[in-house]
């Protein structure tokens, strides 16, 4: 099947192109950073993770965000998703290529990352997430590959990925829970140190992903002649004004825990975000931003009428995308070390080639997603008006 | 931050060899660190013993440390090669002093005196007896030795850095660019690190091994450092802390430092 994804209009080709573009000068950047040490990013000694680490918590977000197809679909019978199931499939797959990019370019010695592997340490989280989320990527290939092929053939999935398809779900949850697990489980970092971590993580993933799906939907109608169906998006749409409604409630929960309590230790990292500490506030601005973008979204997403005119719903889903990736791609990694231990405030900012390397990066995952997503736009074109055969997998004995 | 750039640009060519080789080399952990050689090598000359313990700690003594003195750091960062970057973000540090306040910011009120205000107590790695930082390691770079020390192999850690998110004290320092071009003053006897992995205090096992005291220790001339065994009931550590009393950092997040500062 793979070969439908080297041929394509002159619009595939240029963005192709342009990913390629963008990629290669990533790669540039990285390999500089190699050379002369992860000095050339933004990071120091106090906020010792950045852009790098905060994208790639972002992601494993985007890439759990599947299960909120994969669940209606193959659990509860819900026939909308049939035609896109694998369109989360396989966003599932591209983000979570990114999330290993980006642990691996975050790494002060990144040739040597494969001692993970062999030095495996059982009580660290960071094992455990690299585990869950290599297991994750190789269930999203194959279960979507395997419902794609057969889908072209037009002769149902064989029995053997339903289990692994059901196993896809909770494993889901897994590696948000295990990304969520590095930050809550630390002693001192008390902007992390919450049991409601997973939980935030969770929620926000099932909004922000899903947002991200009904945008690639539009934008599939508009350019590539593929229709995910006016019930699958209003479906979708539901789910993102859900999770954002509870996203939010989560973030006053917590507001109320840190600041009722009354314990500086908590406050201050709440502080720094949305007041700024000392006249530090670089991240001020962005996360007033966010809070307003969310918040918008959710009244744009809870009005039926509003939500069904694609316009209004592709800047809701916009919003809520630029929410969350301001929320968690750049507050909430950076803020655990805001104030440092010793007090002081230390402001990030990424560098130039930072920046540079984590666009590669973006490219390298939009480069395998458009993959993807032609392969299965193109199959999907060839099965014409025929039903996707998944129907088969989902009723049989 | 801009000359910072050019400086990187100049010693690249030194940057590009140190890459590979430690790539290369099958990850050292005899007796955990690559300085072992050098140490058993040592000892075999040295007339004295190694010094043992059931779990190693220091004390130090605030009435007797002065706020203005830089010998236990001079002294610790001239024997380990820790280099001077001069950049504060990317500062390599293993025994440095902080304001009274920022090192027990529970134990500072709006009365607290003048005098302990002005203290500068030195702040190194607290040698945990429940180190965070050993347990989120991803690959046994960092681990604990059965007599307490928290040690580095810098030949296993890949720079991922969650031990710097995990170190509640700020204790660890990543060599955020090739560290070599700024030991101002080589010691030959301890090797010098690359760029990426992760350094801290470590007690000196080095020295220990060739039954010396910490460089902090013998350097600092107040005697205001006492390192020892708190396991031996007849250890001088142990008198002091029977007799005064004593603050640890953050001692309620349950890492139990072995770093005692005596009032
Ligand atoms: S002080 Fe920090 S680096 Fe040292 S043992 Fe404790 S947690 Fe680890
Ligand atoms: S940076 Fe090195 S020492 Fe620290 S946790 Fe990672 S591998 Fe271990």
């Amino acid at each position: 099947m793979l070969e439908k994804a080297l041929t394509g209009g002159p619009g595939y080709r240029a963005w192709m192109a342009f990913l390629l573009a963008v990629f290669a000068t990533g790669l540039f950047f990285y390999l500089r950073q190699l050379e002369l040490g992860l000095g050339v990013t933004g990071m120091s000694r106090d906020v010792s993770w950045g852009l790098y680490i905060a994208q790639f918590t972002f992601l494993v977000g985007i890439a759990a965000s599947a299960v909120m197809l994969v669940l209606p679909y193959y659990l509860h019978d819900y026939q909308a998703f049939g035609k896109i199931t694998v369109l989360g499939e396989f966003l599932a797959v591209a983000s979570v290529i990114m999330c290993g990019l980006f642990i691996f370019v975050n790494l002060g010695q990144s040739p040597r990352v494969l001692f993970v592997i062999l030095h495996a340490q059982p009580k660290s989280v960071l094992f455990w997430d690299m585990f869950v989320l290599n297991v994750y990527l190789v269930l999203n290939i194959i279960t979507g590959w395997t419902v794609l092929g057969c889908d072209r053939k037009g002769v149902p999935p064989p029995r053997w990925v339903r289990p692994l398809i059901y196993l896809s779900i909770p494993w889901a949850i897994s590696i948000h829970t295990m990304t969520a697990f590095i930050y809550a489980g630390l002693p001192g970092r008390s902007f992390w140190l919450t049991a409601l971590m997973a939980p935030r993580f969770l929620a926000a993933a099932f909004a922000s992903g899903p947002a991200l799906l009904i945008l690639i939907c539009l934008v599939l109608k508009k350019w590539a002649d593929f229709d995910a169906g006016e019930k699958a998006i209003q479906a979708l749409a539901r789910i993102v004004a859900y999770a954002l409604a509870v996203s939010i409630f989560f973030v006053l929960v917590e507001l109320f825990t840190v600041f009722y309590s009354g314990i500086p230790e908590h406050q201050e990292h709440f502080r720094y975000l949305y007041a700024g500490i000392d006249g530090h506030g670089n991240l001020v601005p962005w996360m007033w931003m966010s809070a307003v973008l969310a918040v918008g979204a959710l009244a744009a997403l809870i009005h039926p009428r509003a939500r069904k005119n694609e316009r209004v719903l592709a800047a809701a889903c916009a919003a809520v995308f630029a929410a969350f990736w301001i929320e968690k791609g750049l507050g909430l990694v950076v803020t655990g070390f805001v104030p440092s231990p010793l007090g002081s405030v230390t402001e990030y900012a990424p560098t130039g080639p930072e920046i540079a390397v984590a666009l590669g990066v973006w490219a390298a995952g939009f480069l395998v997603l458009s993959v993807l997503y032609r392969v299965f736009v193109a199959v999907r074109r060839e099965a014409g008006s025929v039903e996707p055969s998944a129907e088969g997998l989902r009723n049989g004995p | 931050m801009r000359s910072n750039r050019r400086e990187f640009l100049k010693i690249a060519g030194v940057s590009a060899l140190t890459l590979l080789v430690p790539a290369v080399l099958p990850p050292v952990r005899a007796a955990g660190n690559p300085s072992a050689p050098v140490a058993a090598a040592r000892q075999a000359s040295s007339p004295l013993q190694p010094l043992t313990a059931g779990r190693w700690a220091l004390a130090v003594d605030l009435s007797k440390c002065s706020a203005d003195c830089t010998d236990c750091t001079t002294a610790c960062h001239q024997v380990h090669n820790v280099p001077a970057l001069g950049n504060p973000g990317h500062e390599v540090k293993w025994i440095w002093r902080e304001p009274f306040p920022a090192v027990f910011p529970g134990e500072t009120h709006a009365w607290t005196g003048e005098s302990l205000r002005r203290m500068r107590p030195p702040v190194l790695c607290n040698h945990c007896a429940n180190p965070p930082c050993v347990r989120v390691c991803p690959t046994g770079a960092t681990f604990q030795r059965p007599d307490g020390i928290v040690m580095m192999d810098y030949h296993r850690c890949i720079g991922c850095k969650i031990c710097l998110a995990a170190c509640p004290y700020g204790a660890r320092s990543i060599n955020f660019r090739d560290p070599r071009p700024f030991v101002q003053k080589l010691n030959p006897d301890y090797p010098t690190r690359t760029k990426g992995v992760i350094e801290k205090c470590n007690f000196c096992e080095e020295r220990l091994a060739r039954g010396l005291e910490p460089a902090c220790v013998e350097a600092c001339r107040q005697k205001a450092l006492v390192f020892g065994d708190v396991e031996d009931p007849r250890s001088e550590i142990r008198l002091l802390l029977e007799k005064r009393v004593a603050l640890r950092r953050r001692a309620s997040l349950g890492t139990l430092p072995q770093v005692y500062y005596l009032l």
